[in-house]
């Protein structure tokens, strides 16, 4: 029971910060369907800082890895930036192309770096062991992760950017009604800059949670197995209000972590499912709370659509 | 001059090959990064694919596994294109190439079931898994993309545990068809000879493109294409005009679904792959089918060259040398190719700028 509810938590707070950058990326009017590809480049960089820094303060491994995380997930979005503000790309096939690439070029430069150190070394895995544990305060069984405070800290401050503060009522405005926003002096391109770069660190965040969630050692040509498309889920299902979406990553987190530990219930043990059932339930259970939900959808009404300035 | 360049086709296969070039320069800059001693050798060699082999025989039968796995590409391809044609971001076709390759891995191993049968079914499992898609997108208002992955992850374990019944014991793959059940193996039609006895070359090669003829007729030439588009260009203005506009959503992805799913019969029941049952990711096809969509320049015909090519350099990317690199640098490439994509718009309108700009003075 503890281990499902540590596995709940850790897998929530990463739905959470990846969510939360989908929702800021979405309001200043961009989708940002290149979480899952953010996520994959800000593990990367987290995890390539846990293996070569040799410290013994985990306050500064901390955070030196999630800086890292944040510095390449926000380097990588730019790429979203500069196609879909500046040359109005087509924001779903940037978006799906940046998924691609991130996967492909981690593979690529772990196993070169793997190589590099190790001529007969041709995986694309990174281990991260001892980093690992400075991440993890053991609190009578239950390992608690620095990232859930983190991921707690994010909600509120996402809250009070979004709708109490100057910044947050402007970039919303962007992503409403961009030509109206600019009508009374409000700089679109830095609003949806902004929002995109806000979004590549929470989601550089996200990514690096992730892997540190139950392994001590990542696999990238795996990527993320879809969870950028599930906190895009969880952000559809919040309604893009970050107190809402909060509610729905521990929703989606406890479904994804019965699938890690099912086989410590009895009951669950009996129903006797393949365990590819449990493997499955985020996404039907994400599907299924879709169909009921998007109906009534509060999505920004000028998302996806390039900004013209000449429009109206 | 000026006049074929203004052609919208000409400035098409512009674009993709600046795309293509980019792409192919950032690739090699990445090996160049990696390690500058074999760079040039190993992007000459991703480029030259099965010509690295000396022995024409050899040559030849390579190039005959190149265009047996471009095929399904095509498919794909055409599937993403089809539905975008009709504004809708099929990246589910990669789920529903899954469901193709179960239904008809299924059929042929545990049922007996003979090619053609093997294939229709593979294409009506892969359109219930679009239809789905549809069904949300038409009456729940959920975005195709989003529930599109989901059912790509759906698919892919729904197809391990069911393929698991057809597997050999020892391994986690999927029995062998040749020996199990040859009747399944697709027609080569007499195609093997000419590729130095290669009998992964069937009677897909023909099918593919007279399906890419097909989709290209029905889009251009047909009222029902034109319904499609109009739905696809405003979904209120084709209701206004009385066409029935969420059955059209529906049937599109349905459509669209049954291509990517015969694309997965045409490949795994040639025998050249078999399907891995503790598989942990979605397999790449259905995405590559994004890139070689775009690189087409979205035509049907554009497909057929383009998905080639992708699949010609993600082939040559196993002739690298991998003392240093990696065979997923092809990857990269065609990642970056579809990502220079999203830029046609703008280099259309630089071509046409400097054109119009021209034709003035």
């Amino acid at each position: 029971m503890l281990l499902l509810i540590q596995y709940t938590l850790i897998f929530a707070s990463v739905l959470l910060l990846v969510a939360l950058g989908g929702c800021i990326s979405e309001h200043s009017g961009i989708i940002n369907l290149g979480l899952e590809g953010i996520m994959v480049v800000g593990a990367l960089g987290g995890a390539l800082v846990m293996r070569s820094l040799a410290t013994t303060s985990a306050l500064v491994m901390v955070l030196v890895a999630m800086l890292a995380a944040i510095l390449s997930g926000m380097l990588y979005s730019s790429l979203l930036g500069v196609a879909s503000i500046h040359f109005k790309a087509d924001q779903t096939l940037v978006g799906t192309a940046m998924n691609l690439l991130a996967t492909a070029a981690a593979t690529v430069l772990v196993k070169a770096i793997n190589t590099a150190a190790n001529p007969d070394d041709h995986s694309s895995e990174i281990e991260y062991v001892a980093a690992r544990k400075m991440f993890i305060v053991n609190i009578n069984g239950f390992e608690f992760n620095w990232f859930m405070l983190v991921a707690i800290f994010a909600v509120v401050i996402v809250y009070f950017v979004l709708y109490k503060n100057r910044f947050g009522l402007r970039l919303m405005a962007c992503g409403e009604h961009p030509q109206a926003a600019a009508s009374v002096g409000i700089n679109v391109y830095k609003m949806r800059w902004s929002g995109v770069l806000i979004s590549g660190a929470l989601g550089g965040l996200g990514g690096l949670c992730y892997i540190l969630a139950g392994v001590s050692i990542w696999k990238f040509e795996n990527g993320v197995a879809g969870f950028g498309f599930l906190a895009l889920a969880v952000m559809i299902f919040g309604q893009w209000k970050p107190t809402r979406i909060a509610v729905a990553a521990l929703l989606f987190g406890l479904f994804r972590a019965l699938s890690n530990t099912y086989t410590g219930f009895p009951f669950l043990v009996s129903l006797n499912l393949p365990g590819n059932v449990y493997n499955m339930m985020p996404y039907i259970v994400c599907l299924i709370v879709l169909a009921f939900t998007s109906k009534a959808s509060r999505a920004p009404k000028a998302e996806g659509i390039p900004y013209d300035k000449g429009s109206r | 001059m000026r006049k074929i360049l203004k052609r919208p086709g000409v400035q098409a296969f512009i674009a993709s090959v600046i795309c293509i070039l980019l792409g192919l320069l950032i690739g090699y800059i990445v090996l160049l990064f990696i390690n500058p001693k074999g760079a040039s050798e190993s992007i000459i060699n991703v480029i030259k694919n099965f010509f690295t082999w000396k022995k024409p025989a050899k040559q030849l039968s390579q190039f005959g596994n190149t265009l047996s796995k471009t095929m399904p590409l095509i498919l794909c391809s055409l599937s993403i294109l089809f539905a975008y044609k009709v504004g809708l971001f099929n990246i589910g076709a990669a789920g529903q190439y899954i469901a193709g390759a179960c239904a008809s891995l299924y059929a042929a191993l545990a049922w007996g079931w003979s090619w053609l049968p093997c294939m229709l079914f593979a294409m009506v499992a892969a359109s219930l898994l679009g239809a789905i898609t549809g069904f949300l997108k038409a009456y729940c208002n959920v975005n195709e993309v989003i529930s599109g992955i989901m059912l790509n992850w759906i698919a892919l374990y729904t197809s391990n545990t069911l393929l698991s019944n057809v597997k050999e014991v020892a391994s986690p793959y999927t029995l062998y068809l040749d020996k199990v059940n040859p009747s399944a193996l697709l027609p080569t039609l007499g195609l093997d000879g000419l590729f130095n006895g290669n009998d992964k070359v069937t009677l897909a090669v023909p099918l593919a493109i007279v399906v890419a003829v097909l989709i290209a007729v029905i889009l251009s030439k047909t009222r029902f294409g034109y319904e499609l588009k109009a739905t696809g260009n405003n979904k209120n203005a084709a209701k206004y005009a009385g066409m029935a506009e969420n059955r059209n959503i529906i049937l599109t992805l349905m459509i669209s679904g049954a291509l990517a799913g015969l694309g997965a019969s045409m490949l795994y029941q040639t025998g050249y792959m078999r399907w891995e049952c503790t598989q942990s990711s979605v397999p790449g096809m259905g995405f590559n089918g994004i890139a070689a969509a775009f690189l087409g320049g979205l035509s049907p015909i554009g497909a057929i060259f383009s998905s080639f090519f992708i699949q010609h350099i993600t082939d040559g990317g196993q002739y690298v040398n991998t003392n240093f690199y990696s065979s997923q640098i092809s990857d990269v490439i065609s990642s970056v190719i579809i990502y220079l994509c999203g830029f046609v718009l703008f280099i259309k309108l630089t071509m046409n700028r400097i054109l119009s700009r021209k034709g003035a003075e």
